[in-house]
């Protein structure tokens, strides 16, 4: 018998699956021809993301000033969007990574498509950091490199570099921690396929074979990078909010920001792993694997990062009053009453207001609420993130220069194509990966599987027995 | 180039008697060449003896390079390179430093253990797998005697001791 978790822990695999199910069941959806909803899906998807395409390099070609940015909103949809997607990238690493060092058994179920969630993500969010720096093919600029002109250094001292430099470490590790991840079920796929299927799977499953010695060192290994993207995780929406937080600009520069970025980060990803997931094990059949009981913990850390983010949101509302410094005052009063008070208040009711119907167990484990609620999470996060940025530049110290701003059709197009690109990304993954990580579910079926409920309890029942007498 | 071996592996159906069936065969002093299963399965490394991976050490290593260049690049560009006043703060400073010195030591573990993992398990791109069975991956699990220098009747041993061990399955491969 393997490790015996307490019997009134909920099943995390039900069905009374075999391993030679769960390879299947999982494996299953890579191998059949694509569903009709699939192809539907992909189609629009892919429609979307060509306007993407056109809108941003039509913003390459004819310059920045297709977008409605002025001289004191220098920042608007994509920098808002820039952060929206970096914020959704975080729930991937923290399930993996945070739950695996927490010995969250639940994380098996969503961490691959999480972790992919997370990859695609960052490739939305590359697109905006590169298009908004106007001259994208000088993008490379922003790295320290010698150069001719001297060389001059980037500056070290600016969270925008340190931004960087935490992008691109995230990104490079999230590759990794999931590819890693991923290469035993690519190797799963591979004994199952024939012909010219076997030789690609072959080549991306890098020789696995499940030797002993390597699955030793691939758990240590997998242990040592969650250790390690736990504090990075922390850390790049720390920086994140550096690049407000330090400047001087009212409503801005405050010290709460990194850990109230870093809430709302994981509450938006989460929101958009259960707007994913629920689609998916209802397309794929997966029902078995990610159950209410993976949604149900889904939603209880979406209630509580949401409520830390209220907090925070109503704490800068009370350090505004009771700093006594009319900037501040005016910042926070303008963000609930100026111009744009309807995205101040989308903000508060989709962030603070709604998810508390996450106290009720009955919300907590309904498929329909939890949709709905994860997509009021998406457009909260994201009105979250224009509140910030819009909201505050348009209202500057000096009122000659206030300004207002709203987006062009190049930026709304680029944003909702960068949704296009993003389910494009996810739609191609599930087609060609397995959704769910097949090993990890076979390592927990034994403690978590239905079938064992019984046997598990049984088992505590000799125990406490035998400890009587 | 290593030589071709003949192996005799035997099939499990379940990790539990796979675990079983590699005690008895310690404790019958049997050289096990290798087990394959399809998940990491609980108290096998204890079973097998197997000594814990050092990876988290080449990680350790890897890090510090990535702390120490960050810092020492970061501080010579300050310092002597190009010094340049920003805020009226020091040329050498440090906290400003942190942040990517931090993210640089993350980048440069990672991957580097990763790289080092690759190298030390044979893995990579285009490896072509040595598969004693297809179904290893799925719900079978394997264990290897290398038999290329072993006579006829302690060949026919190992086949009992697979046999009252539970293997459901005995088989023979070249690799």
């Amino acid at each position: 018998m393997g490790s015996i978790t307490s019997p009134i822990r909920e099943p995390l695999v039900t069905g009374n699956k075999t391993y030679g199910q769960i390879t299947e069941d999982i494996c299953a959806p890579t191998e059949r021809a694509p569903s009709l909803a699939w192809v539907v899906a992909f189609m629009i998807a892919n429609a979307l993301a060509a306007i993407f395409l056109f809108a941003s390099l039509w913003t390459v070609w004819q310059g920045i000033g297709t977008w409605d940015l002025n001289r004191t909103v220098g920042w608007g949809w994509d920098i808002t969007n820039f952060v929206w997607w970096i914020g959704i990238g975080h729930a991937g690493t923290l399930i993996s990574a945070i739950l695996l060092l927490f010995r969250q058994k639940w994380r098996t179920g969503v961490n691959r498509a999480a972790e992919a969630m997370t990859i695609f993500a960052f490739v939305c969010a590359g697109q905006f950091l590169l298009i908004h720096m106007r001259r994208a093919w000088l993008a490379f600029f922003i790295f320290p490199y010698p150069n001719t002109r001297g060389p001059l250094w980037v500056n070290f001292n600016s969270p925008l570099l340190w931004d960087v430099f935490a992008i691109s470490t995230y990104a490079t590790v999230s590759i990794l921690f999931w590819y890693v991840g991923l290469i035993p079920d690519l190797a799963t796929v591979r004994d199952r396929a024939r012909g010219f299927r076997k030789r690609i799977y072959g080549i991306f499953s890098f020789g696995w074979t499940g030797s002993a010695k390597h699955w030793q060192r691939w758990e240590s290994l997998s242990l040592i990078l969650a250790g390690l993207a736990t504090p990075l995780v922390l850390s790049v929406h720390t920086i994140v909010s550096f690049d407000f937080a330090t400047s001087v600009i009212p409503g801005w520069h405050t010290t709460i920001f990194p850990p109230y970025f870093v809430a709302g980060a994981i509450f938006s990803g989460f929101a958009m792993v259960q707007t994913l997931m629920i689609i998916t094990r209802y397309a794929l059949k997966l029902e078995d694997y990610i159950t209410i009981g993976h949604i149900e913990s889904m939603n209880k850390i979406i209630l509580l990062t949401g409520t830390m983010v209220g907090v925070a949101y109503l704490t800068e509302l009370f350090v505004a009053w009771y700093s006594g410094y009319i900037y501040e005052q005016f910042a926070f009063f303008n963000r609930a009453m100026g111009p744009y008070w309807f995205a101040y208040w989308a903000m508060m009711t989709c962030n603070l207001v709604t998810p508390q119907i996450f106290w009720w167990k009955k919300m907590r484990r309904n498929i329909y609420v939890t949709f709905i609620m994860s997509i009021f999470v998406n457009i909260g996060m994201w009105y979250e993130r224009f509140v910030i940025i819009a909201t505050t530049l348009a209202r500057d110290y000096l009122p000659s220069s206030w300004s207002l701003y709203s987006p062009t059709w190049v930026e709304v197009g680029i944003f909702i194509g960068s949704i296009g690109l993003f389910f494009t990304l996810f739609l191609v993954f599930v087609r060609v990966a397995p959704v769910v990580a097949i090993a990890e579910i076979k390592h927990i079926l034994k403690s978590s599987g239905d079938q064992y409920q019984e046997k598990n309890e049984r088992y505590a029942e000799q125990k406490q027995f035998s400890e009587k007498n | 180039m290593a030589k071709s071996k003949n192996v005799l592996f035997g099939l499990y159906d379940d990790d539990d008697i796979l675990v079983d069936a590699i005690k008895t065969a310690k404790n019958q002093k049997l050289d096990i060449m290798d087990v394959f299963t399809p998940f990491p399965v609980h108290g096998l490394d204890p079973a097998l003896g197997l000594a814990e991976s050092r990876l988290h050490i080449a990680g350790f290593v890897f890090g510090l390079i990535g702390a120490i260049t960050a810092m020492g690049f970061m501080s010579w560009i300050s310092v002597s390179d190009w010094p340049i006043i920003y805020g009226g703060k020091p040329y050498w400073a440090v906290p400003s430093f942190i942040p990517i010195t931090f993210e640089l030591t993350v980048l440069f573990s990672a991957v580097g253990m990763v790289i080092v993992f690759l190298t030390i398990c044979g893995l990579g791109p285009g490896v072509s797998a040595k598969v004693l069975d297809p179904r290893i991956t799925d719900d079978k699990f394997c264990l290897a005697f290398d038999v290329s220098n072993m006579e006829e009747d302690e060949q026919t041993g190992l086949r009992k001791f697979f046999e009252e061990t539970g293997a459901s399955e005995i088989n023979s491969k070249t690799i």
